[in-house]
């Protein structure tokens, strides 16, 4: 397990992990992204690897993804803006988030020390359940990586034990049906079923999807270890006219969530 | 060939492995779906009243069984073997498809979902969905890449007149593939009141075994007439693949005829050497896609290609897990067929049988036509004629200049 992961959640405070996609809305302005975001109050740093076909995102992130693959974006770039994220620092823990098949190209052999030598703390690959990713867990878990693994309101009592047995970093619980983007949720929904991970768990629990505002990510905050943030600030960033406008609205955002959570 | 291809029954494992392919590969929300698929089709498949009720519905408003038929006059233009043709193009609705929504669409109403949900390609799946769920006054909603809805213009239409909503699908390549992730999409959104209804042996596991399942009655009822008419087996099945549901229905009740060759034929495109086919297992490597581990067709990177066939029912960049198994196994024999050689089929067997196959069909036809003329003629082989080109009337047209 990634001792940068475990040391980034600190009792009392909401951990606010930002996603953003590789290389959108450029390639050369992600490190700067990702080190804005950081500036901003951001304790983890969610990388998207993008995937041709991500069954479970929405249009913002679908779109992201497309655009990050036609500007030649692939798992191996990615490792290289890990790597020079690393250069200025080695603190914030840094994980992807992507699907199977880019991982099993690369090679399933070999990733793992690839990513953990890039700088990487942990995996969540979305279309991979614990059941099908035991090799690969194992190979994670000696490189010192975490494998981040999903909790979904639809997930019953047996599931939930083999999940929180096999997670390691945090929990990310999915916090409705449907996908990334969505405007679904119900943060007081969210209660019943983090405590059910808790009691089984000792890992922190991170809460996804449908957060975008610095109000949904307070009321989220009052359940969770962490809140993650996506399409909004995806969005937010696909609109931005350069680099500097980014990096200014990657700070900014954050800043506001950030605030808003230490009020609460 | 490995020892255990002789034995039908044992594959997959019961997490649905195929050897190293297939598997569930979904996102977490859908595990629950899917164990109780599972459990739904399990439970429903040894309850005799269910299949008393399929059975009479494959009888009675498919119109099975379906004939197999002596093409006479092919066989002499090929000068080989004898061609028989299973005749699967005179279901309702016109393709295999229906086998397997008859089949999905009643666990659908037996599990108590109102809602149906599915992708389609050429629309035969999407129309043979959205029959079935008319009949059983089931709610449906068809995703279908926008590239698929101009290019099969009638299967859209007909799905409409049935109740059906067609929702056009405008991610990715704006085909098959694209259809499936959004169907995915709708039923992560929906899963407490939705089926999916997939249309081929692709998919997470049950869905390869269930659609498997429900297509092996061609295989079945092919193999009894096969011994009723003719007193022997084919020396060779050949069937077109694009996700592999109609050729695997052919071939599963025949796995452990071991004198019966099967070729299952992809669409190599404009070739197989250029990068616009759709030949999975002749050309792809395996992979994860749409929720198993299968033969793909991806970049260095690992991003599923765009794929390109004259048919819409097999421009699909996968193919179902258990074909992937046979290839290795060295069970079955998988080949490509070109654009041109599946349209010249097309014509020969519409002028020298009055028949016209689907473009999907017309690449079996075109590849067992080759077979049958490197065969001898006390040999016979059957193609697999999965469905009617009635829907591709209008490309045919637009392929020679015409506008109808
Ligand atoms: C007539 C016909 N044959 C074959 C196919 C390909 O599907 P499968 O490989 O699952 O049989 C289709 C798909 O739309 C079809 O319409």
């Amino acid at each position: 397990m990634s001792a940068r992961i475990s040391a980034s959640f600190q009792e009392g405070r909401c951990s606010l992990i930002p996603f953003i996609t590789v290389g959108d809305p450029h390639v050369d302005w992600t490190v700067d992204i990702m080190h804005a975001l950081v500036d901003g109050g951001a304790d983890l740093l969610e990388l998207g690897v993008p995937f041709s076909d991500p069954m479970a995102d929405g249009p913002v992130i679908q779109q992201s993804s497309e655009r990050a693959i036609e500007r030649g974006v692939t798992l191996e770039s990615v490792l290289n803006t890990v790597r020079e994220f690393r250069e200025q620092d080695q603190q914030t823990p840094v994980i992807l988030m992507g699907y199977m098949n880019p991982v099993e190209r690369f090679g399933e052999a070999d990733f793992p020390a690839a990513a953990a030598a890039a700088g990487v703390d942990g995996l969540l690959l979305v279309d991979c359940p614990p059941e099908e990713a035991q090799v690969l867990h194992q190979a994670l878990e000696q490189e010192g990586l975490s494998s981040i693994l999903l909790v979904a309101p639809t997930t019953r009592e047996a599931r939930l034990d083999r999940i929180c047995g096999a997670a390691s970093g945090f929990i990310y619980y999915v916090s409705f049906k449907g996908i990334t983007g969505a405007n679904r949720l119900d943060a007081d929904a969210l209660q019943a079923p983090i405590n059910a991970i808790r009691s089984r768990s000792e890992l922190p629990v991170a809460a996804g999807f449908g957060i975008n505002d610095a109000e949904s990510a307070q009321a989220v905050a009052a359940h969770s270890d962490g809140v993650v943030i996506g399409s909004a600030l995806v969005k937010l960033l696909a609109e931005s006219e350069d680099r500097e406008d980014a990096v200014g609205r990657a700070r900014d955002f954050v800043a506001s969530v950030r605030q808003a959570l230490d009020n609460s | 060939m490995n020892a255990q291809v002789q034995q039908t029954s044992d594959q997959p494992d019961e997490s649905g492995h195929f050897g190293e392919y297939g598997g569930s590969f979904v996102s977490e929300t859908l595990m629950h779906a899917l164990e109780e698929l599972r459990e739904a089709w399990l439970r429903w498949r040894n309850d005799d009243e269910f299949m008393a009720r399929l059975d009479r519905d494959l009888a009675y408003y498919v119109g099975r069984p379906s004939p197999i038929y002596y093409a006479e006059r092919l066989t002499q233009h090929c000068g080989g073997a004898r061609i028989l043709l299973k005749r699967e193009d005179l279901n309702h609705t016109g393709a295999h498809k229906i086998n397997n929504t008859v089949g999905q669409n009643l666990l659908a109403w037996h599990m108590g979902k109102q809602r149906v949900i599915a992708e389609t390609g050429a629309g035969q799946h999407g129309v043979a969905t959205s029959t079935v769920a008319a009949r059983l006054n089931q709610q449906c909603v068809v995703y279908m890449g926008e590239t698929d809805i101009h290019r099969q213009a009638i299967n859209v239409f007909r799905m409409r007149l049935m109740g059906a909503e067609v929702r056009s699908v405008t991610s990715g390549s704006k085909t098959l593939k694209d259809a499936l992730n959004e169907a995915m999409r709708d039923w992560v959104t929906n899963v407490d009141d939705t089926f999916y209804v997939i249309g081929t042996v692709a998919g997470p596991h049950p869905y390869p075994v269930m659609v498997r399942d429900f297509n092996a009655i061609v295989g079945r009822e092919a193999r009894k007439q096969m011994l009723e008419q003719y007193e022997e087996l084919p020396d060779a099945l050949v069937a077109c693949v694009g996700g592999g549901s109609n050729a695997i229905g052919l071939f599963h009740p025949f796995i452990g005829d071991r004198d019966v060759a099967m070729y299952g034929v992809e669409a190599a495109g404009r070739g197989l050497n250029t990068e616009e086919h759709a030949a999975s297992l002749c050309a792809g490597k395996p992979g994860v896609l749409h929720g198993c581990r299968t033969y793909l067709l991806d970049d260095q990177a690992g991003q599923i290609t765009h794929t390109h066939s004259v048919s819409a029912g097999l421009d699909y960049p996968g193919v179902g897990p258990e074909h992937s198994w046979l290839k290795d196994e060295g069970r079955a024999t998988y080949v490509g067929v070109t654009d041109e050689e599946t349209l010249a089929a097309t014509h020969a067997l519409s002028r020298m049988e009055g028949i016209l196959p689907a473009l999907e069909s017309a690449h079996a036809i075109a590849y067992g036509m080759k077979l049958a003329s490197e065969m001898r003629a006390d040999q016979t082989i059957l193609i697999n004629l999965s469905g009617r080109g009635d829907k591709d009337v209008q490309t045919l047209a637009a392929i020679e200049g015409l506008e109808l």
